[in-house]
């Protein structure tokens, strides 16, 4: 397969602080690309220089073959971009918004009155074309930004966190439009801090502090933590994570709801000093078992090997 | 550039301006409610100047002199008092302008050929005003005594100037402020109005969907300018009916050329609101700059309020980077004079320069984000 986005050493600084160091990786068409990590990891920074919205302070990337440093314009036309934000015009009506993005991408004539009705029916609008909207729910906007973003048919899309604030139906809804693109061929490069949301992509970045600290699909990822964990539950979930974290062979112990992950050296001596930890603090245990990490799982773990603190 | 990208912009905007009751109102209300105001109640001329009286002589001549005064129409005796004390405390609170003292030798002394003074006090905390009534006065007392001296008789004075007035011949002010209001309405649409524009799209995070897309800085900057160019020349229209037909001014020039002259000015104005709002990104902020940076030179130092041939040599040097002075010249100047283009070239050439500055300002300051 072809490279749709190809990221070599990309840096951004502002000012002192390094919002993107030294970023590489590359992006296959057709391939839904995920981006993972908490606010503030240097996500949105990536993207919007490889939208053509911010300069690299170092650094090379190629989007659909152009040079984001060179061939911005040519950039533009062959990708869609839909950001953190709601963006469209709320004080415009549904068909308003769509006509204006289709003459600010050269969509015009039959062409127009043909993705116009894709967009509504995408976006299930169709009666709702001379509503405001600013009376649409948050749901009905994001799928109409995303209309407006996909106008043109272009061969990349970038979403930056696209379904933040959506509740999780309209989040699965949203994803079944991602699933389409991607199979009738377009590049989906998308950013999340959902671990849920992650598991969809065929293959993920982890980011924190600017750096890329993991790469490669979520099952893979999941795979290759070696150190076995523990989920467990109990009557006072703070307490106990305080107690285990200095029981002997256990390398960490965080809260996950109202559960405890537990991340240990030993699988067979493990649970033993964690019940004897829980005895001796006076805590039940209800349930102790071994589980498949979790993303989330995968990401704190990273973190950790590289000595940082997740930031955001 | 592409017209169709342009036509999309010009477009939306139109349309979220329709839709913006407070734009709106600052874009029609606002405009003729200023005419109406300025028309009506402000009005720089002096007339029927209130004076006090302290006629010490009682004869014939201090009456027929006071009768003089009242005669002119500048001046009306509201106020005849008795002591000179009154006086003080007259023009002190304001009740009269100008206080004429009549001394008891007054008759007298013109009787014998004497010189024969009479003392005028003006209320001087209208420097302006008490100028102009002092001028009058002095003419007025000139006029008496050139009668004293035919003995009442029509007496020919060896040198006599003819005035006539010319372009406002009936010296209202009312002529003068019309026109002038017209280019402060358009700094105030062209500044106050953009300034919102761009601010406005920052803010609700809508310039970033824009700037991913196709679009050139210089259609984003065109295209906002349209719909606000067509707002101004809707306003000059009612602003050049309501002048001439609800408050009367004349109007002697050709219609096309103020149109000519109020687009390129329009164009000028508008592109530095667009920069203003670019360049600071908020609305509140863009708004108050708008305020110091156009609407109030507009109003003080364009020639406007004041005559910028009597400021202080500083002011009057940096008048020439405002503007509105050149383009209340040219409405002045087709309204009352019915100049043309042979008059009025170098303030359209002064206005040609302001456009282009005003475009590439507002195109050059999208660089950073928009191609």
């Amino acid at each position: 397969m072809s490279e749709a986005v190809h990221v070599s050493e990309l840096t951004r600084k502002f000012g002192d602080f390094v919002a993107v160091d030294r970023v590489t990786f590359d992006v296959s068409q057709g391939e839904i690309f995920g981006f993972l990590g908490p606010n503030g990891a240097g996500k949105t920074t990536t993207i919007k220089m490889l939208t053509g919205l911010l300069r690299p302070t170092s650094g090379s990337a190629r989007v659909a073959g152009f040079d984001v440093n060179r061939e911005i314009p040519q950039i533009k036309t062959r990708i869609g971009y839909m950001s953190q934000l709601f963006s469209l015009y709320s004080d415009l009506t549904v068909d308003e918004n769509i006509q204006l993005f289709g003459g600010l991408y050269g969509v015009t004539g039959p062409r127009f009155v043909e993705r116009r009705d894709w967009v509504l029916r995408m976006a299930d609008l169709s009666n709702e074309r001379r509503r405001l909207t600013a009376e649409l729910s948050l749901g009905f906007k994001q799928r109409l930004a995303l209309g407006c973003a996909v106008i043109h048919e272009p061969p990349i899309l970038f979403l930056d966190e696209p379904t933040s604030g959506v509740d999780p139906i309209a989040r699965r809804a949203f994803w079944d439009l991602i699933y389409d693109f991607a199979a009738a061929g377009t590049t989906v490069f998308v950013s999340t801090h959902y671990m849920e949301e992650a598991e969809y992509c065929h293959r993920l970045a982890l980011m924190n502090r600017g750096k890329l600290i993991a790469m490669d699909r979520p099952v893979a990822l999941k795979q290759a933590l070696d150190e076995p964990i523990l989920r467990l539950e109990t009557d006072n979930t703070p307490e106990a994570v305080e107690a285990l974290q200095k029981t002997p062979g256990v390398i960490d112990a965080a809260m996950f709801g109202r559960a405890v992950h537990i991340t240990v050296t030993d699988e067979s001596t493990a649970p033993d000093a964690v019940r004897a930890t829980l005895a001796a603090a006076g805590r039940t245990c209800e349930s102790l078992e071994r589980i498949t990490p979790s993303l989330e799982d995968v990401f704190v773990s990273l973190v950790r090997r590289e000595g940082g603190a997740v930031i955001g | 550039m592409s017209l169709s990208r342009l036509w999309a912009m010009s477009r939306k905007e139109a349309i979220q301006l329709s839709r913006d009751p407070s734009s709106l109102a600052l874009a029609f209300l606002l405009p003729m409610a200023l005419l109406l105001f300025f028309g009506y109640a402000i009005s720089f001329d002096v007339k029927d100047i209130k004076m006090a009286v302290l006629d010490q002589s009682q004869t014939q001549h201090s009456r027929s002199l006071i009768e003089a005064f009242e005669r002119s129409g500048y001046f009306r005796v509201v106020r005849h008092i008795e002591r000179y004390d009154d006086t003080d405390r007259l023009l002190g609170r304001g009740d009269v302008r100008l206080a004429l003292v009549i001394p008891p030798r007054f008759s007298q002394d013109l009787m014998a050929g004497r010189p024969a003074p009479v003392q005028l006090l003006l209320d001087g905390a209208d420097a302006n005003t008490a100028t102009i009534a002092r001028n009058y006065a002095d003419a007025i007392v000139a006029r008496y005594s050139v009668t004293v001296l035919g003995g009442g008789a029509a007496l020919t004075i060896p040198v006599e100037a003819e005035s006539r007035v010319w372009y406002n011949e009936t010296l209202e002010s009312r002529n003068m402020v019309v026109p002038g209001l017209i280019a402060v309405i358009m700094a105030i649409i062209a500044t106050m109005l953009t300034a919102l524009t761009i601010a406005r799209e920052w803010e609700r995070g809508t310039m970033e969907q824009l700037a991913a897309t196709p679009v050139h800085r210089l259609e984003v900057v065109l295209g906002k300018l349209l719909p606000y160019v067509g707002i101004g020349l809707v306003d000059v229209t009612l602003a050049v009916l309501a002048g001439v037909l609800i408050l009367g001014v004349p109007f002697h020039g050709n219609v096309l050329l103020l149109f000519g002259m109020t687009l390129l000015f329009l164009i000028g104005a508008l592109g530095l609101g667009i920069f203003i709002s670019a360049a600071v990104k908020t609305q509140v902020l863009a708004t108050q700059v708008a305020m110091i940076v156009s609407f109030l030179p507009a109003l003080l130092l364009s020639g406007f309020m004041f005559s910028i041939d009597t400021m202080p040599i500083v002011l009057r040097i940096f008048t020439y980077l405002i503007q509105s002075r050149y383009f209340i010249t040219v409405t002045r100047g087709i309204f009352l004079k019915g100049v043309g283009v042979q008059t009025l070239w170098i303030e359209g050439l002064a206005m040609i320069v302001f456009a282009i500055v005003g475009l590439t300002l507002a195109t050059r300051v999208f660089k950073k984000e928009i191609a």
